[in-house]
């Protein structure tokens, strides 16, 4: 029986604006086993981010979570204060944003951000820093990591940016790494290696990874589990193959039409009609209803998640052959 | 939000939930009435010196005077009732304020948008001048021009709009070189609407928030730099008092209990930078995008 | 590094080089400089004589090389008015400006930044606002109502602190002081407040915009998620991103601070640099005006360079010429 490095219960994170409330994460459920990676997919305003956020226990004013339970290794976090949470953060779960640029500091040198990730947690002296720190970068890749620690974040590329900011996630050896939209801002090729070092690194460390995107042709390849967010909720979730070759809800099918590679030469790009609601004005019953090719009138009501063995989904009727799911 | 709002109304409203902001717009809109009815609402002319009494000079707020009306606030060394001279006071205040502010921002939004559209050597030629400029304290420079020029409105205008052009420019080059390199303009530019018609309706619009936050700023630069050449000795003639001279005749009074004669006029010339550097901030802060989360 | 000083120097000094033609043109080209010299009733050989003494017979720009030869040999003239050297006149009044000067930026400075940067990181809190409301009058307010406001409150109504001049001096490293010395220090303290209070307000400003932006960025969430104490990310990070704009716009501050010394010495009574620039002003001692402003000048240009150096110092991206 594996170990669950992570587990939420019914997440639920609004964010009180005076023009009203969004519902940005609404009833969000997933387990995580140890060293799994789940691919957590949804357009921009899906949630993802946020539900990712909420993890750390980093969600900005005005949000806040209103519900749910996280526990991580078994401890819950929704109660703990902001300091006990400091001490978990970085070093039992982290975070990979999406444009390294933006999340090193220009004016300090690499070593120095690695040494301060190092000292927020343990005592550690400038030499062992800088050893640890050397050993984590060559592992991700970074050449003569040595002389390279006292370079600034602009004298490196994209690609070996998103490096150290791996390295800096990876550097206390956390159970959980969540990475929003790692490879978005990366060259295509360089996509590819960051995925394969990535996994690679997950394996060996046993660290859980939930890898947040947008392209779902991406994060497929890596991911043993898949989530699927819209508006604010999993409407589908289940290991990748299955789910992609038998998906239920209609914009997990949606989505997988959608991709170039999946339409025929020559044919047009299949695309989902309509655009994602506000979350400020969502319809009270399914929030893809308006959507939908297959809505009727029981869609007027929000469906709860039906659960078949790893599998689940969101939807009065689904689109795909639950026969297969259920036997 | 209704489909009817347009830019302006949608800007007013969240305007209106500023309630500092509100109360600092009706201020300033007050004393522009005052200023702008000086003569209806004064109890006296203060320009006209047959009105004036030396028998009245250096009263306390609430003398009696020769002309049989109340001093509210007292008079000055010339006999003027201060209320009345501070109302006239507010109106060349405020004539020189918007005067200079608006010739620097014609001025200053011209040259910047030319050198930015231009490019090449005009554009280093125009932007060196500007950033010279800038650098200089431009009281310093208001100081010398004025001094040179001699005193008058349109001397201490020039020297004003000497001063302050710069930011202008400045700040309508950074939009417009914004607004250029973006790709649309490159789309107008081949199209035969000629470059003219490309530069008035698409770059001077987008210039134009940023130049009105700066112009609010501006503006009140403008009223206490005057105030403060005033109040040197530089600023217009001693006939027609600006706030800034009112304040100066009445410093060597100070030391002798006699503060009125500086203090009220002090005090209007205090709300009112003080109203349009609050609505200037809220304008600035509406404009921001980079606030707004 | 080597190749950034020197552009920056030949820089420099062809700004000094522009500046200085324009003064010069511009105080020298318009009205007659004669006529503070002379009295009115003087004959036209009187005149002549003292137009050919004076140099002022020659063509404008003889009179602009023969001024900046003098320049470059430390002669800056003599003032038509007190009939000294421009230069001893200027440098027996600037320690007294210096002082000043110095004391209101260096406390400006650290207060304002301080405060700052609390307003930005509690914005909502209740002393965030009331700092922020306070800072819109400290900007707002003309300096030289403040100074009069001051004086009118200290030292007529409490009669706490004197109402001008310069206090007793100490002489340290061949410079007089005055605010060691108590008298000194009690002669100081309202044209500081007074001087210091614009820049004060500005740099409230400049901090709490700066901190309110940095605190939003990736930078700062990245430090979070990785478990960074409040203090260190304060530290490491607040402080030094943050240092890029205030530098840059303290050495700009600086120079307005000492045209702003210009009101305060006037209405103190200190007596500094600024006192001498409005008199000369008035009556028109051109040399003198010539002087100032190409001495600002140049003091303004040294603060620039010495930004640009210290720029390069701070932020490495310049260091090797890498424009973001």
């Amino acid at each position: 029986m594996t170990e669950t490095a992570l587990s939420v219960k019914n997440l639920a994170t609004h964010f009180f604006t005076r023009t009203g409330v969004i519902k940005a994460v609404d009833d969000v459920s997933f387990d995580l086993a140890k060293g799994e990676i789940m691919g957590l997919v949804g357009e921009s305003g899906s949630g993802k981010t946020v539900t990712g956020f909420s993890l750390l226990g980093l969600v900005d004013e005005p949000g806040r979570i209103v519900n749910g339970s996280i526990k991580l290794k078994g401890k819950e976090l929704t109660t703990l204060s902001n300091a006990e949470l400091r001490h978990l953060r970085g070093r039992e779960i982290s975070m990979i944003f999406q444009d390294p640029i933006a999340t090193l500091n220009p004016v300090l040198t690499i070593g120095q951000q690695m040494r301060l990730a190092l000292a927020a947690h343990e005592r550690i002296t400038a030499r062992a820093a800088a050893d640890r720190s050397a050993d984590l970068l060559t592992k991700v890749g970074i050449p003569s990591a040595r002389a390279r620690m006292n370079a600034y974040p602009h004298e490196f590329s994209g690609g070996m940016r998103q490096r150290v900011a791996i390295a800096i996630a990876l550097l206390h050896r956390p159970s959980v790494i969540i990475a929003d939209e790692p490879t978005t801002a990366l060259d295509v090729s360089i996509q590819a290696q960051i995925l394969q070092q990535m996994r690679g690194l997950a394996a060996e460390t046993g660290t859980a990874l939930i890898w947040i995107s947008h392209d779902l042709a991406v994060v497929s390849s890596l991911a043993t589990k898949l989530a699927v967010m819209y508006a604010g909720r999993i409407v589908e979730q289940g290991p990748t193959a299955a789910l992609l070759r038998n998906p239920q809800h209609p914009y997990t099918a949606g989505l997988i039409g959608s991709l170039p590679a999946m339409t025929k030469a020559g044919s047009p790009l299949k695309q989902i009609p309509g655009t994602t609601p506000s979350l400020l004005s969502l319809p009270s019953g399914c929030p893809f209803a308006p959507r939908c090719q297959r809505a009727t009138e029981i869609c007027q009501r929000a469906p709860e998640m039906v659960t078949h063995g790893d599998r689940g989904w969101r939807c009065f009727d689904p689109v795909g052959q639950i026969d297969e799911v259920t036997s | 939000m209704n489909r009817q709002d347009t830019p302006l109304t949608r800007f007013w409203h969240e305007f209106r939930e500023n309630k500092i902001a509100v109360v600092a717009l009706s201020v300033v809109v007050v004393l522009m009435l005052l200023a702008l009815f000086a003569s209806l609402v004064s109890p006296q002319n203060p320009y006209d010196l047959a009105n004036l009494s030396l028998m009245d000079s250096r009263r306390p707020p609430g003398f009696v005077g020769s002309g049989g009306y109340i001093h509210l606030l007292g008079t000055d060394p010339q006999g003027r009732d201060l209320l009345s001279a501070i109302f006239y006071g507010l109106r060349i205040s405020i004539q020189i304020g918007l005067a200079a502010g608006f010739v620097s921002l014609s001025i200053g939004a011209a040259l910047g948008i030319l050198a930015a559209y231009k490019g090449g050597r005009i554009e280093s030629l125009i932007m060196r001048l500007v950033d010279l400029q800038l650098s200089f304290p431009a009281i310093l420079l208001a100081l010398v021009i004025v001094a040179l020029l001699g005193q008058g409105k349109v001397q201490l205008i020039s020297a004003l709009v000497a001063a302050q052009y710069a930011y202008f420019a400045r700040t309508a080059y950074g939009a417009a070189k914004a607004e250029k390199g973006k790709d649309y303009i490159e789309a107008a530019v081949a199209t035969p609407l000629g470059s003219r018609l490309v530069v008035l309706r698409h770059l001077v619009p987008n210039c134009t928030p940023p130049l009105i936050v700066v112009a609010t700023v501006q503006i009140a630069n403008s009223i206490s730099l005057e105030a403060t050449l005033s109040f040197l000795g530089l600023g217009l003639p001693v006939t027609e008092p600006s706030l800034g001279m009112l304040i100066s005749n009445g410093f060597p009074y100070m030391m002798s209990g006699r503060y009125w004669i500086s203090v009220y006029p002090g005090i209007a010339l205090i709300i009112l930078i003080v109203a349009i550097n609050i609505v200037g901030d809220q304008v600035r802060d509406q404009f921001n995008p980079r606030l707004r989360k | 590094m080597l190749g950034f000083i020197i552009q920056r120097l030949l820089q420099a000094i062809g700004v000094m080089a522009v500046m200085s033609l324009i003064v010069f043109c511009g105080v020298y080209a318009i009205g007659n400089p004669i006529d503070i010299v002379i009295p009115p009733e003087a004959t036209q050989d009187l005149r002549d004589e003292v137009i050919r003494r004076l140099g002022l017979d020659r063509p404008l720009y003889e009179q602009y090389f023969i001024f900046i030869g003098n320049l470059l040999k430390g002669d800056l003239g003599r003032s038509f008015v007190y009939n000294i050297p421009v230069l001893e006149l200027i440098g027996g009044r600037l320690p007294a400006t210096l002082e000043l000067v110095l004391i209101s930026v260096i406390s400006a400075s650290v207060i304002g930044v301080s405060l700052g940067i609390y307003a930005g990181y509690r914005p909502e809190s209740l002393t965030a606002k009331t700092i922020m409301a306070a800072s819109v009058l400290g900007f707002s307010v003309p300096s030289f109502w403040v100074g009069l406001i001051l004086i009118l409150t200290f030292a007529v109504n409490l009669g706490w602190l004197p109402a001008g001049g310069r206090g007793a001096t100490i002489d340290i490293g061949g410079i007089a002081w005055s605010f060691p010395t108590l008298d000194g220090l009690s002669h100081i303290i309202l044209p500081a407040i007074n001087l210091a209070l614009f820049k004060l307000a500005m740099m409230i400003r400049l901090a709490r915009a700066g901190t309110r932006e940095i605190m939003l960025t990736d930078t700062i969430k990245f430090a979070r998620a990785a478990g960074l104490s409040e203090i260190t990310i304060l530290r490491q990070h607040l402080l030094k991103l943050i240092s890029i704009p205030i530098i840059t716009v303290f050495g700009l501050e600086l120079g307005s601070t000492l045209a702003f010394a210009v009101v305060t010495e006037t209405i103190f009574s200190w007596p500094g640099v600024g006192k001498l620039i409005i008199d000369s002003i008035a009556v028109l001692d051109r040399p003198v005006m010539v002087a100032y402003l190409v001495l600002v000048a140049f003091l303004f240009v040294t603060i620039n360079f010495l930004i640009d150096l210290t720029f390069a110092l701070i932020d490495p991206r310049v260091r090797r010429g890498v424009t973001s």
